[in-house]
């Protein structure tokens, strides 16, 4: 084998998060009662659109998170020898952006670099000059020229390539019958998914457009250590979505248990749940999450040799992160919870089932816990963006995830105080700006398409 | 009549009505499948006249009353037809011109009270915002006009009731002040959607003779919208009844009590359960509501009448003009009227059980309030303060009360679904509150209850089958799962409904199917004593016949009893062998059901039994009205509760809680009119 | 009323008791004085002696629970748990690790944090409710659904962008004014006016978007039908009715923030280099000066059960069916 599997916490916990997920699908496509908002999502336009965007990043945060060392060599028994420089399956995919740097900054689709430097020429004598790229550019001739034309060309060629694959796609989705697939295609047409076919359409297209760019340009530029940008946003994607996600997951078994028990049981188990909950409050989140980062900070120096990478370092490190911001955001969908419960089990049904002698455990699992389900998973797709928006902000005050992961916050912290260069290196904002917002826009969305699905009462509004 | 504009010309009075609605048809939803709420309404309103709408929930009334506010809904919109006042119409008002009638000329009031008022602003503001708008003569004296409204509606101390905040009254004062506050416009048309509904019936006495006597004192109109025929018997000059959005009949009160014309009315009339019907079930009405997002090219009731023919089916009936009134039907007036054979009838009379099921003994649930620093127990809330009753195998015993009196509480406690504070609950012999947890599982199958709402009485998330089959998976009876299911679609068939149904979830069926699936679910454990919480007070009359027509068949076959908590009197005395009649957490009078409904007591039943509507115009009863609403059970008056209230309160009553006394016929009633000390005083004096 | 605020006070005990605990542990449990000091004086070649000496400067050098050296009271008050956690409750915050007086430094800095915070707050609050009022008069329209697009795209803006697109365009492109710094007195406000701006707008979209929600949800009770059914026009219903019960959770809602303005905002008294006490704690997080964010995490958490208790009175103000007992 040319690799040797490796399985990060934070990979075993995003395997965990899709068998759950799986275990959902089968079993929701089962109920029909369960099918039903769904179905709804699915009808609304703004619910395709923004699941097909999600979809992108999902799919680009999974590639990146199957991890693994790759041979660097064989020992004198012809064993094969794994490097311990983690890679993922994005970085092979990736290949040229991972590898191809630059000496410092350059502005995007530039073919000299973005400050002068001394150079030889052939003729021996030294200038003071923008040197030329190594990599960005570098089919085209020594002064650039031709660019513009060249960068629409490829750009054009790549959407196409994209189109194609989207073709394919669609023909084999809707088992090779043209009719359907141009029928999507219509203006006015009654196809139910023809936003969400449309829109994969446009990211497909962008995203193979730049693709191709990339394969010659750094279409986003580079960073100040010659990294491609693009490559780094992409790289973002995955840390973004943990945190996201792993975060409401690994806080989800606390708030529901704790949340309907409260609310179930009510006198003493209730007083000790929300004693818990209003302590945990009380404390501003911002400032319990850096006294808490801060004595992992020190438990990591001062046990440096425990870890054997710094990959793994920066991997347990972002897994705690993930904890902590569980930690202070399940107070708030515990709270939901118990609110819910205490009304759900004055309802006759819980009553009628205390009548046939149905013990406490049966009626939490089967009538309160079904009922709260959809709290639960509105918090979860609401909470999704204020997470991943709330990453930047502590990787800004150096309380978020470890400088050596690639997220958007550490691209932000990294290239702001350039802001003050003449001329302006903005790219890497820009381009961490643009991601997120990206993301973080389709979540909004889809949250607000999820719960008018889901919630009953905002429904009967309108 | 509004004092703001001249009178109209006599002649032009007598030609053009009050209100005359012509045609009109609503839709609400979109456009491509509306529904068609109100799907070509006519009808005319005199002044000084009362008309009511009369129809079942969903019939397109309280639309009708909205278009005719140009109230509706977002989705709603009027489509056709006209709405005309004084023989000016307002489809075509501008929005501010509509504004001077909504409130000036037409006043609205509300079915509930609890929530139609803002509850951040005083009462006082917010009639007066009433009467500036529409009271220009009196503007400068605001203050004034609204404690002269209060005075008007009879709300009690107006002066200082102005400047209190709607949670600080009761319902019944709530609805005043909306009376109060269309009646600020001078309005020449009060339009009242179910004005009582959410009120205790002698708070609906109340409030209907209020209404009575603002009409004849102001000589307006009053549309009436009701579901209740004897709101319809002490209120109507004339009827229209609704049904699936259309009018079906419209005839003058007494004529449509006497002999009603269409099908649907008559069926109605006889859905009604009455002491009379006793020996007989009840007829129903089969089927549910057509959906009225179709355009109908048929009689709209033909799948549910029982004199239903071909043409019916085929062609959409004629408006008939009979007598005062008319009707939709395709039957003549003669044929029509003639009499059909009584249904089948599928009870057969009681069968005198004996042996005694269940004994309560000084019943009490309080709760505690708590206040201070220390959250010390500074009272009780005493909503089932010494209860006594015993139900015999086979019996049914009504608990009747007006809301918060604890009937609800007395029916959870004797589950043991709410602890007793104190008393004994002998079920077969064994006191339940002494029962351990598991002892008392073990025993629940012998009881078993049936709630109010069949909309939250089943979990939307389980299919009918688990639902049906839960008690039997808890009390690990009914064997395996294919045997469980075979015994879920017999309890299903035994409730009138198919086998397929176990396959479905709850919300897929109406109301009263649903109302069945829970009596299918009570029977599975073959309970001995069922608790019928208000079964059917969230149904309409032909559905509510049905339920209890299956209570007293199920109750023939198998022997159970009921304690059967309600409001409805009529209910009672079609199903009940003994009546209960609760006050305050406690029992005042009890006993057989004809003895107590026949000849009450105690004074408080008295004044109930009278303050139920009887939808009979010709047999409206002297009514006993009650002053006041019923006291706080944080804080009940010293002596008897009832006394503040009572007409024939004494001097003792106001000392002592009057003893239980049992009168001849074996009834037992507390009270001191009754007491033998209270003979020796008038013998005294 | 007054017995159920001395209840709350008396609640508000173990709760504080609760925060103190787990700072407690988190402090000087998880990681011991020692590696606090090795942290300080860098790394892993540090001797024993020095560690003890930092320990000693900064009165790390007790025993953390029981002092056995020493005699009655002694014993307990001589332990890092009195020193370092007790003493807070008497807001004794004692010194930072590097030397200064941390309850000197609060009581200077929370004012700064106050200028910014409590204008952002008003400011932002008239904002949001005025757009929400406009969008809910128009509801159902086109202003009304792109008035919510625009605001979901709004709060899909990392806050970060904000601060930095407003300094860039303000301060560096337009140089109107600076764009960092503090001034005291009235000279104030040309370094308090960006921050404020960039605060407000960074809220329209989130404020907004709920405040919204908040009036429709009113506007669909039966009270608005009856306001209607008595010939109010909609402007009046809207405003007379509809905003003053919506107003309810609104005003609520803002005063249980209203103690925590004192802590100020962290990133954008950072950016903007204003002297309060958000600046503060992110200097000391970078500094890892553990004292002073022991000391912001206890008086966090004062000022938000303070808050709670505010709100709680404040519900008797303006909600007549609130009594308190």
């Amino acid at each position: 084998m040319s690799f040797q599997p490796v399985i990060l916490w934070t990979d075993a916990l995003v395997y965990l998060l899709v068998f759950l997920l799986a275990i959902t699908v089968w079993h929701t496509r089962r109920h029909q009662h369960l099918l039903m908002p769904w179905r709804r999502v699915a009808q609304s336009r703004i619910g395709q659109a923004t699941m097909v965007i999600l979809a992108f990043y999902v799919i680009v945060g999974l590639l990146d998170t199957l991890h693994f060392n790759p041979r660097s060599g064989e020992d004198e028994q012809g064993r094969a020898v794994y490097s311990t420089e983690v890679l993922s399956a994005l970085d092979v995919i990736a290949g040229p952006l991972r590898t191809q740097r630059e000496k410092t900054y350059s502005a995007p689709f530039a073919t000299h670099l973005f400050s002068k430097e001394t150079i030889e020429r052939a003729s021996g004598e030294t200038v003071r000059d923008y040197p030329r790229l190594q990599y960005g550019g570098a089919h085209l001739a020594e002064s650039g020229e031709g660019r513009v034309a060249d960068v629409f060309a490829k750009a054009a060629f790549g959407a196409l390539k994209g189109a194609l694959v989207w073709l394919l796609l669609m023909l084999l989705l809707h088992r090779l019958r043209v009719r359907r697939v141009a029928h999507l295609l219509m203006p006015g047409s009654t196809h139910p998914w023809q936003i969400g076919g449309w829109t994969a359409l446009l990211v497909l297209a962008v995203f193979a457009a730049l693709w191709e760019l990339a394969g010659y340009y750094h279409v986003l530029g580079t960073d100040k250590v010659g990294e491609d940008v693009f490559y780094q946003s992409l790289k973002s994607i995955r840390t973004g979505l943990l945190i996201g996600t792993l975060t409401t997951l690994v806080m989800l078994p606390a708030a529901i248990l704790l949340g309907i028990m409260a609310g179930y049981f009510r006198g003493w188990v209730d007083d000790v749940i929300q004693y818990l909950y209003t302590t945990l409050n009380s404390i501003p989140g911002v400032l319990l999450i850096a006294a808490a980062v801060l004595m992992m900070q020190i438990y990591m120096s001062n046990h440096a040799d425990e870890f054997n990478s710094l990959t793994e370092r920066a991997d347990l490190r972002l897994l705690f992160l993930c904890l902590i911001l569980g930690v202070t955001s399940w107070t708030s969908l515990c709270r939901l919870l118990r609110g819910e419960t205490l009304k759900l089990r004055e309802l006759e049904y819980v009553q009628a089932a205390r009548a046939f002698g149905v013990g406490h455990f049966r009626i939490l699992v089967r009538h309160i816990l079904p009922n709260v389900m959809h709290i639960v998973l509105i918090t979860i797709v609401l909470d999704f963006s204020g997470l991943v928006l709330a990453e930047a902000v502590l990787s800004y005050i150096s309380i978020g995830v470890d400088p050596a992961t690639s997220s958007w916050g550490n691209m932000i912290n990294g290239a702001r105080l350039e802001l003050a260069r003449e001329p302006v290196v903005w790219w890497s904002l820009l381009a961490a700006f643009g991601f997120m917002f990206t993301l973080v826009l389709a979540a909004n969305l889809f949250s607000d398409v999820v719960r008018d699905a889901f919630d009953p009462r905002l429904r009967r509004q309108r | 009549m509004s004092g703001s504009q001249s009178a109209p010309e006599p002649a032009t009075e007598a030609a053009a009505p009050l209100l005359d609605v012509v045609n009109l048809a609503t839709h609400i939803g979109g456009e491509e499948r509306p529904v068609r709420a109100v799907d070509g309404v006519s009808f005319q309103i005199r002044r000084g006249e009362t008309f009511v709408l009369l129809g079942e929930s969903g019939c397109g009334k309280s639309m009708i009353a909205l278009s005719i506010m140009r109230l509706l809904p977002h989705a709603g919109r009027i489509v056709g037809g006209d709405v005309r006042i004084d023989g000016r119409s307002l489809r075509t008002l501008s929005e501010a011109e509509m504004r001077s009638e909504r409130g000036g000329r037409v006043g609205m009031i509300f079915q509930e009270p609890m929530t139609s008022l803002n509850p951040v602003m005083t009462v006082g503001e917010q009639v007066a915002e009433a009467v500036r708008l529409h009271d220009p003569d009196r503007r400068n004296q605001v203050t004034e006009r609204v404690v002269e409204l209060f005075r008007e509606v009879g709300i009690p101390d107006p002066e200082r009731r102005v400047n209190e905040y709607p949670h600080q009254l009761s319902g019944g004062m709530k609805q005043r002040v909306m009376i109060a506050m269309a009646l600020a416009g001078r309005p020449a048309l009060l339009i009242a959607d179910e004005p009582t509904t959410a009120l205790d019936v002698t708070i609906q006495a109340q409030v209907l003779e209020l209404l009575r006597r603002l009409q004849r004192e102001t000589g307006m109109g009053i549309l009436l919208i009701t579901h209740d025929l004897g709101v319809v018997a002490e209120m109507a000059d004339r009827v229209g009844v609704m049904y699936a959005g259309e009018l079906m009949e419209i005839n003058d009160a007494a004529e449509f009590f006497r002999a009603p014309r269409h099908p649907y009315s008559r069926k109605l009339f006889r859905a009604l359960p009455m002491a009379e019907k006793r020996r007989h079930g009840l007829d129903v009405i089969k089927g549910i509501v057509p959906a009225l997002d179709q355009v109908f090219d048929h009689c709209r009731f033909a799948d549910r009448c029982e004199r239903v023919f071909d043409a019916c089916r085929e062609r959409q009936p004629p408006w008939r003009e009979n007598g005062a009134g008319g009707y939709r039907c395709h039957l003549d007036p003669e044929t029509a009227l003639a009499a059909t054979a009584a249904a089948a009838s599928s009870a057969s009379p009681d069968v005198e059980r004996s042996g005694e099921l269940l004994a309560v003994t000084d019943l009490k649930v309080h709760f505690p309030i708590h206040r201070g620093v220390m959250r010390r127990v500074v009272g009780h809330v005493k909503a089932v303060d010494g209860v006594e009753l015993t139900i015999g195998q086979g019996q049914t015993v009504a608990l009747v009360g007006e809301s918060g009196c604890g009937k609800t509480t007395v029916g959870k406690a004797i589950l043991q679904l709410q602890p007793p504070t104190a008393g004994e609950v002998c079920f077969d012999g064994v006191d339940l509150a002494r029962l351990s947890s598991s002892e008392l599982r073990a025993k629940r199958s012998d009881f078993q209850i049936i709630f109010q709402d069949p909309a939250s009485s089943m979990n939307p998330r389980m299919l009918v089958e688990d639902i049906v089959a839960e008690g039997m998976v808890a009390q690990g009876i009914g064997g395996n799962r294919a045997e469980r299911r075979k015994r879920v679609e017999a309890l299903l068939a035994k409730v009138g409904m198919q086998p397929a149904a176990a396959d479905r979830y709850p919300h897929e069926f109406s109301g009263g199917q649903r109302q069945r699936i829970a009596i299918a679910r009570a029977l599975a454990l073959h309970p001995k004593l069922i608790v019928c919480d208000e079964p059917t007070s969230a149904l309409d009359v032909s559905v509510q016949a049905q339920v209890l027509n299956l209570l007293r068949e199920l109750q023939n076959s198998m022997g159970i009893s009921y304690l059967f908590i309600t409001h409805n009197i009529s209910v009672v005395a079609y199903l009940a062998h003994q009546v209960a009649v609760m006050y305050l957490g406690r029992i005042v009078e009890y006993g057989d059901v004809d003895a107590v409904l026949g000849r009450p007591l105690h004074p408080y039943t008295e004044a109930l039994l009278s303050a139920v509507p009887v939808p009979d115009p010709a047999r409206q009863p002297d009514v006993v009205r009650l002053q006041g609403d019923m006291p706080s059970p944080i804080n009940p008056p010293s002596g008897c509760y009832f006394h503040p209230r009572c007409p024939h309160a004494m001097a003792v009553c106001r000392d002592r809680y009057p003893p239980r006394l049992a009168a001849d016929d074996g009834r037992q009633v507390s009270c001191w009119l009754l007491s033998p000390e209270r003979q020796l005083e008038g013998a005294q004096v | 009323m007054s017995a159920y605020i001395i209840r709350r006070l008396l609640y508000a005990l173990p709760i504080l008791i609760g925060v103190n605990a787990l700072t407690f542990v988190l402090f000087f449990v998880v990681n011991s004085p020692d590696d606090m000091a090795r942290m300080h004086l860098g790394g892993k070649r540090v001797t024993d002696q020095s560690i003890q000496a930092w320990k000693e400067e900064h009165g790390y050098d007790k025993p953390l629970l029981i002092n056995q050296a020493e005699q009655g009271m002694a014993k307990f008050t001589g332990t890092i748990l009195y020193e370092k956690s007790i003493r807070l409750f008497l807001f004794d915050f004692g010194q930072s690790d590097s030397g200064r007086d941390i309850s000197h430094d609060i009581s200077q800095r929370m004012w700064p944090s106050l200028a910014i915070a409590l204008p952002t707050l008003l400011v932002g609050l008239a904002v949001n409710i005025t757009f929400a009022l406009l969008l809910a008069f128009f509801r159902a329209t086109y202003l009304d659904l792109w008035g919510v697009v625009i605001c979901v795209a709004m709060m899909s803006i990392s806050g970060l962008f904000y601060i930095i697109g407003g300094q860039f365009l303000v301060g560096k492109l337009l140089n109107l004014v600076p764009i960092s710094g503090y001034d005291t007195g009235v000279h104030a406000w040309k370094f308090l006016i960006l921050p404020v701006i960039v605060g407000v707008i960074g809220g329209i979209g989130s404020g907004t978007r709920w405040y919204r929600t908040l009036f429709l949800e009113e506007i669909h009770r039966d009270y608005v039908r009856s306001a209607r059914a008595k010939g109010l026009s909609e402007q009046w219903v809207l405003f007379r009715h509809v905003l003053r019960n919506a107003l309810i959770p609104i005003l609520t809602g803002v005063v249980v923030v209203l103690p925590l303005l004192f802590i100020g905002s962290l990133l954008t008294e950072s950016f903007f280099g204003i002297p309060g006490l958000g600046s503060y704690t992110i200097d000391a997080i970078n500094n890892q000066d553990f004292a002073i964010v022991r000391s912001m995490v206890f008086l966090g958490a004062v000022l938000y059960i303070i808050g709670l208790l505010l709100t709680d009175i404040s519900y008797t103000i303006v909600d007549p069916r609130v009594r308190l007992d």
